[in-house]
């Protein structure tokens, strides 16, 4: 434990940013006061104070990071020196050996290193107490990990790139500067939620990022669309939100009476909280991630959600807040780990969730015609990917995810903008879109290495992140993850082949071909294409920072060297609040195997629109005006057809079943209850308190209270008219009358004495 | 002893200068009265206090002097002013605060 005390120590002189982490939201925070007070009369209406703040926070988080390293160095430096009681007393830290073949036949050096590796790193904590309540400590506070450092880098990183392309793409608006307001408000309460202490808190940030985007959504709310579509994603995420309250007051109770992040992970760790209750409050989390990450069934608000600006779509419905969901199942991934049993598992609900989602939402992205709802069930789909890998025990996979797919997914979003601000803020592929290629070379070349890094080519981000994500699942002879999930690393790769097809679909009907618009497009200025090159460079670049072991560099499985796992390294936290993953070991094979699938899948949808672009030119048609295709020549595929452009029909599930079934009977059973339970007694206290207060009224409002008060009125009046007389205004007058007082007083005096 | 005639002689002065304060109409003549009453209780002070041997009725006197000095001070200045404003020190005349 020896090791453990020096990590704490280390934890009291961690970085000064570390520990003051709260400073990070709070100037977005100040910054969303400031443009709603004074925005319209500065420069710019507004758009600098965000940009500053935002610089600001972007700053202090990347100083977060810096210190947040060296912090994981401390500690490993400070064990290195203690290496002879971290063996001896570190048993249960070193208790997560690499992997199950490690423990076999382990030789004395291996073994030391693997210690070494998981040197427990004491997250840097600082709270104050909000409200104490029979002993019940309700605390506001930071706690600051790797993976809320990570999150705060990206997140300042995108909301500023995002701020900057705003200024050009949504210049002019008529609530200009009320979007960048709400910008500076979401950006505040994302990272608040990245680095809340207890769940309490992460509740009212989940909330009010929710409510930032519902405002976002609907920042055009003049067309009835956009307030429908705002609305809806309100609602939706209120079922989930449901699933959120009822399982973080769960894990209060099962935690006994506490909010605390790092308690709750520990007590379920350790066991003192039964499986039964984690695996419900995981079932009710679930319902959450459903709702914020776009997962099936609740995954229905985020196409709609498109119809906010770009840069909103890109900043909150791709990069950020949409993870919210991700991020906090990997913040409580000890309460998931032992209540959805994970590890040792072939399948649970969290993994299902995701790769149905994952499945479903590729499949959907094929039918849409508009550019933004494509990337929209994109997002969803790979948000499955993140959701699956924490379901199979893949965690760093799953969080390493999420931070390439916050840069490519980004990039993808700006790009669309980029495109649709050149083409008459059409988003429409088939009608207003193609050949835009030469015309806009700025934007098609992001546009292509983002979405190369989405279906994972070599070497660009996405190829990392999804290759680990199927090694975790392992399925894959050799692999060793977590557990056994087969079904996963299928759908996985089915998942790949189809982003793959429907992301060459979206190149192909944008920038090759013909132009089938009707206006002249052309490329955007600096403001825009400035964010896309700097994101295409994460697409490009991000992967690197967690290579598998034994890539480009010596090291083998359990040696990581240079690059090798840093991400891991630096994020993943150690210690007795994270549950004992397995970290899968890389196979080339299934790189090489999951590489080909997706290239397949390039080529499949490559070749379909060639074959049909080379038909409709000797038909003198445009590439979208074909009569017949395969959904006319066969019956099944124009059944499945129907089935997604319906999108399996939920829509209309909801709102024609569901809410249309509580409008009609039950909304009528109510309402007769209403009206002849509740509304007759109502009535009826009413009319009583009518009789009761005229009879108050006549007899003893009137009558006593009134005449009482007027009698006190009268007396007062009549004494003073009296009184009037004697004040004569002549001084001598009173001072007669004081010395006749006195004299009069005196004699009494001088009786009473005698007597 | 002779207490009983210095008491006579302050109670005479007192009545005096109660008279005044209450007759006269000229504002100087009352504050002059106001001083005759001072003075009775300062012959009252010393008289009580030589019959008692001590010292406490002198020094009550030499307070109640310097207190008469500082109100006369303040009384004539009212007057002054009462003067410039009314060209006229009649007590009778000011009765601005009649009811």
């Amino acid at each position: 434990m020896n090791a453990l005390l020096l990590a704490n120590e280390t934890a009291a002189s961690a970085g000064w940013m570390l520990r003051n982490a709260w400073i990070i939201p709070f100037i977005p925070a100040m910054s969303f006061l400031l443009i709603l007070l004074i925005g319209k009369r500065t420069p710019g209406k507004g758009h600098w104070i965000g940009i500053a703040a935002v610089s600001a926070a972007f700053v202090l988080s990347a100083i977060a990071g810096v210190q947040w390293i060296q912090h994981v160095n401390d500690a490993h430096h400070a064990s290195g020196s203690e290496e002879q009681a971290l063996s001896v007393g570190g048993g249960t830290l070193a208790a997560k050996t690499e992997s199950p073949t490690a423990g076999a036949a382990p030789a004395e050096g291996e073994s030391a290193a693997a210690e070494e590796e998981h040197v427990a790193v004491a997250p840097v904590r600082n709270s104050v107490t909000w409200y104490e309540n029979e002993g019940t400590n309700v605390k506001v506070g930071t706690l600051v990990d790797g993976l809320s450092v990570m999150m705060l880098v990206v997140v300042t990183l995108i909301s500023l790139l995002v701020h900057i392309y705003s200024t050009d793409y949504v210049h002019g608006d008529r609530r200009y500067t009320h979007y960048f307001a709400f910008l500076s408000l979401f950006t505040a309460s994302m990272l608040t939620l990245v680095i809340a202490e207890n769940t309490l808190m992460l509740l009212c940030a989940w909330e009010l990022v929710g409510v930032c985007s519902f405002a976002l959504i609907g920042h055009w709310w003049e067309e009835q669309p956009n307030s429908d579509a705002a609305l809806k994603a309100f609602l939706t995420n209120r079922v989930g939100d449901m699933g959120l309250i009822i399982g973080v007051t769960i894990l209060y109770f099962a935690a006994g009476k506490s909010f605390d992040i790092v308690k709750i992970n520990e007590m379920a760790n350790s066991g003192e909280i039964r499986q039964f209750l984690l695996l419900v409050a995981s079932c009710c989390l679930i319902a959450a991630v459903a709702s914020k990450s776009g997962q099936f069934i609740l995954h229905t608000w985020l196409p709609d959600a498109m119809a906010g600006p770009t840069p909103v779509s890109a900043l909150i419905h791709a990069a950020t807040m949409v993870v919210a969901g991700v991020f906090m199942v990997a913040r409580l991934y000890s309460v998931f780990f032992h209540g959805l049993t994970i590890p040792g598992s072939s399948i649970n609900l969290l993994a299902l969730v995701g790769a149905v989602t994952l499945i479903g939402g590729a499949l959907l992205a094929f039918v849409q015609n508009d550019i933004k709802k494509v990337l929209a069930y994109s997002t969803i789909s790979q948000l499955g990917y993140m959701v699956m890998a924490l379901g199979v025990g893949a965690w760093t996979a799953a969080v390493f995810h999420l931070f390439t797919h916050a840069f490519f997914k980004a990039c993808l979003f700006l790009g669309a903008g980029s495109v649709s601000h050149a083409c008459h803020h059409s988003f429409d592929m088939k009608a207003e879109m193609g050949g835009l290629r030469k015309i806009m070379p700025r934007t098609f070349w992001t546009f292509v290495i983002a979405t190369g890094a989405l279906i994972g080519i070599f070497p660009l981000a996405g190829f990392w992140s999804k290759d680990e994500i199927l090694a975790g699942t392992g399925g894959w002879p050799d692999t060793h993850g977590t557990g056994t999930y087969y079904a996963m690393l299928i759908m996985g790769m089915l998942g790949a082949a189809l982003t793959a097809a429907y992301m060459t679909r979206v190149i192909y009907l944008t920038f090759f071909g013909q132009y089938r618009g009707h206006s002249h497009p052309h490329e955007n200025g600096p403001r825009i294409t400035i964010p896309l090159i700097i994101l295409a460079v994460f697409a490009v670049g991000a992967g690197f920072l967690n290579l598998p072991p034994g890539v480009f560099g010596a090291g083998d499985a359990h040696h990581p060297t240079g690059w090798q796992e840093r991400f891991g390294h630096y994020v993943e936290p150690v210690g007795k609040y994270f549950p004992d993953v397995v970290h899968a070991t890389p196979s080339y094979l299934l790189a090489i195997v999951s590489s080909a699938i997706g290239l397949a899948g390039v080529a499949a949808a490559y070749a379909y629109y060639r074959k049909v672009e080379t038909r409709s030119r000797a038909e003198g048609r445009k590439l979208t005006e074909l009569p017949d295709g395969i959904t006319t020549r066969s019956k099944p595929a124009k059944a499945f057809h129907t089935l997604l452009v319906n999108k399996y029909y939920l829509d209309h599930l909801y709102n024609n079943v569901i809410v249309a079934g509580i409008k009609g009977p039950i909304a009528r059973a109510a309402y007769w209850f209403n009206q002849h339970g509740i509304d007759a007694s109502v009535n009826a206290v009413g009319k009583g308190s009518v009789i009761g207060g005229k009879f108050l009224y006549t007899y003893f409002d009137q009558k006593v209270v009134d005449g009482a008060v007027n009698a006190s009125g009268t007396l007062s009046s009549g004494v003073g008219e009296e009184l009037r007389h004697i004040q004569t205004g002549k001084v001598q007058q009173y001072a007669l009358l004081l010395f006749g007082g006195t004299t009069v007083l005196a004699g009494i005096f001088l009786i009473l004495l005698t007597t | 002893m002779l207490l009983n005639q210095f008491l006579l002689l302050a109670a005479a002065l007192f009545c005096i200068g109660v008279y005044g304060v209450l007759a006269r109409r000229n504002a100087v003549l009352v504050l002059m009265s106001v001083e005759l009453i001072l003075n009775a209780v300062n012959i009252n002070f010393v008289a009580f206090g030589a019959f008692n041997r001590t010292v406490a009725g002198e020094v009550f006197g030499l307070f109640v002097i310097a207190v008469a000095a500082a109100e006369v001070g303040v009384g004539l200045a009212m007057v002054l002013l009462l003067y410039r404003n009314r060209k006229s020190i009649d007590l009778t005349e000011v009765d601005l605060m009649k009811g």
